[in-house]
């Protein structure tokens, strides 16, 4: 099989671009599926009512439902019904809902691992509610958490090869263009495969080594 | 109000057409999840070995469908093996073969996991009293895996339903697929239909998933101890 070198480098700012628009689109996706996670878990620890309904809901609706039809829905759906918005911020968007869930279960279970006898020596040493949250609890359910939220956020970062369904053009969409348009099957797919790796495995290394890191605030293990 | 056009899903054989797209999708769903678990049980035995070379290949056949996300794997072979061998395999066979061999890596996982969270001394019990090779899997060690492995596989049954999705990006008649068909036949009459069209799979995606992740909970509770 005779690789084509000259077109690869031809294509090499095409797909340079398009590793950004992922790198991107993972990034914002994972940091909002993390604030929406933080927020859910602790409405359900405090187990204010009606919020924690609804965060039980948004926790099933997202989790039983595809990446794609959520998409479709907010990007072809929506906008029949007056809510427009750009691919991007829809991508943003749907990464955020579908991560949001999957966070939010990962401290839950995080919070929940964190000993009775923590909380009660936190109370009887006259902490608030939020002190007892801040100082005590998720700093130990964090790093219990940590290995889900790694691979929770690995799993983001992969699942934005479907928002180029939606006409972004990342990794995917690029590639499918160019199988298109050149017919060079084989050097997209090199490439394809080449610029997940270059994303994925440094940020797999990364994600391991902050886990070894904050292993510190395991109390008890 | 006028026509909402909630009508678009009841008109015709639209519903119909929806429901054989879903079978499609769970079909290859289906089939998947058998192929998968089958090769995945063989696989969690052989990750079991002692041999560190089967160890390193089974490990590293799990971390290539970990990091490659499935989707990469559907065009790989959709585009690249069929060009490389100059075959044409249909879209739902290149579906069920990139399913069952993710499916198989999973599964693997998930088993093995199960038979080394054995205690040991279940094993060492069980050739005390006499027991066979065969009969200690029969009797003591097959009985406690399943127990420990089933949460986990029916959520892995649920998440390869939610990718079979997928499969509309090359080329297979699905639900999505359906659905666009629906949309761009009736948009003019009824501007709306996509919302209305995409809403109900989204739907029904989730009356699918929905019963499989509460089941996987259950059991998780119910087994814990």
């Amino acid at each position: 099989m005779d690789i084509n070198w000259q077109f690869i480098i031809s294509t090499l700012p095409l797909y340079q671009k398009a590793a950004w628009i992922t790198i991107k689109l993972g990034f914002w996706g994972t940091l909002l599926s993390l604030v929406i996670g933080l927020v859910c878990s602790i409405i359900l620890y405090f187990r204010i009512k009606v919020l924690k309904e609804l965060v039980g809901i948004y926790v099933e609706l997202s989790r039983n439902t595809p990446l794609l039809i959520q998409l479709f829905f907010l990007y072809f759906g929506l906008t029949k019904i007056g809510i427009t918005m750009s691919e991007t911020t829809c991508a943003i968007i749907g990464l955020a809902f579908l991560g949001g869930s999957y966070m939010s279960e990962a401290f839950r279970s995080g919070i929940e691992a964190v000993s009775k006898t923590q909380i009660e020596s936190g109370l009887s040493i006259g902490l608030s509610q939020m002190q007892l949250i801040r100082y005590v609890i998720l700093p130990q359910a964090f790093a219990v958490t940590m290995p889900s939220l790694a691979a929770n956020c690995i799993f983001l970062f992969k699942e934005t090869s479907i928002v180029g369904a939606i006409a972004i053009a990342e990794l995917m969409h690029v590639t499918q263009d160019v199988i298109g348009m050149y017919y060079q099957t084989f050097e997209s797919l090199f490439m394809l495969v080449v610029a997940y790796l270059i994303i994925i495995l440094p940020l797999s290394f990364l994600l391991t080594w902050l886990e070894r890191k904050v292993r510190y605030a395991e109390f008890g293990n | 109000m006028q026509n909402l056009g909630i009508n678009v899903l009841f008109e015709g054989t639209t519903l119909q057409r929806l429901f054989e797209g879903l079978m499609m999708t769970a079909g290859i769903a289906f089939i998947s999840i058998i192929i998968g678990s089958l090769l995945g049980i063989g696989m969690g035995l052989l990750r079991t070995s002692k041999s560190r070379i089967v160890q390193f290949i089974c490990r590293f056949y799990l971390e290539v469908f970990r990091i490659i996300p499935i989707l990469v794997w559907l065009f790989i072979v959709y585009f690249g093996v069929t060009n490389a061998l100059d075959i044409h395999l249909d879209g739902e066979i290149v579906a069920v073969i990139v399913f069952s061999l993710w499916g198989a890596a999973e599964m693997g996982d998930i088993v093995r996991g199960a038979l080394e969270s054995l205690p040991k001394h279940q094993i060492e019990s069980g050739k005390a009293i006499g027991l066979s090779f065969w009969g200690l899997y029969r009797y003591v060690l097959i009985p406690q895996a399943v127990r420990r492995m089933l949460p986990g596989a029916i959520n892995l049954s649920t998440r390869m339903v939610k990718t079979t999705s997928l499969v509309v990006m090359i080329g297979v008649i699905d639900v999505i697929k359906v659905g666009q068909q629906i949309i761009e036949r009736s948009v003019i009459k009824v501007p709306t239909a996509s919302f209305w069209v995409y809403g109900l799979i989204f739907i029904l995606y989730f009356i699918i998933c929905y019963p499989l992740s509460r089941l996987s909970k259950k059991l998780e509770e119910k087994w814990e101890n």
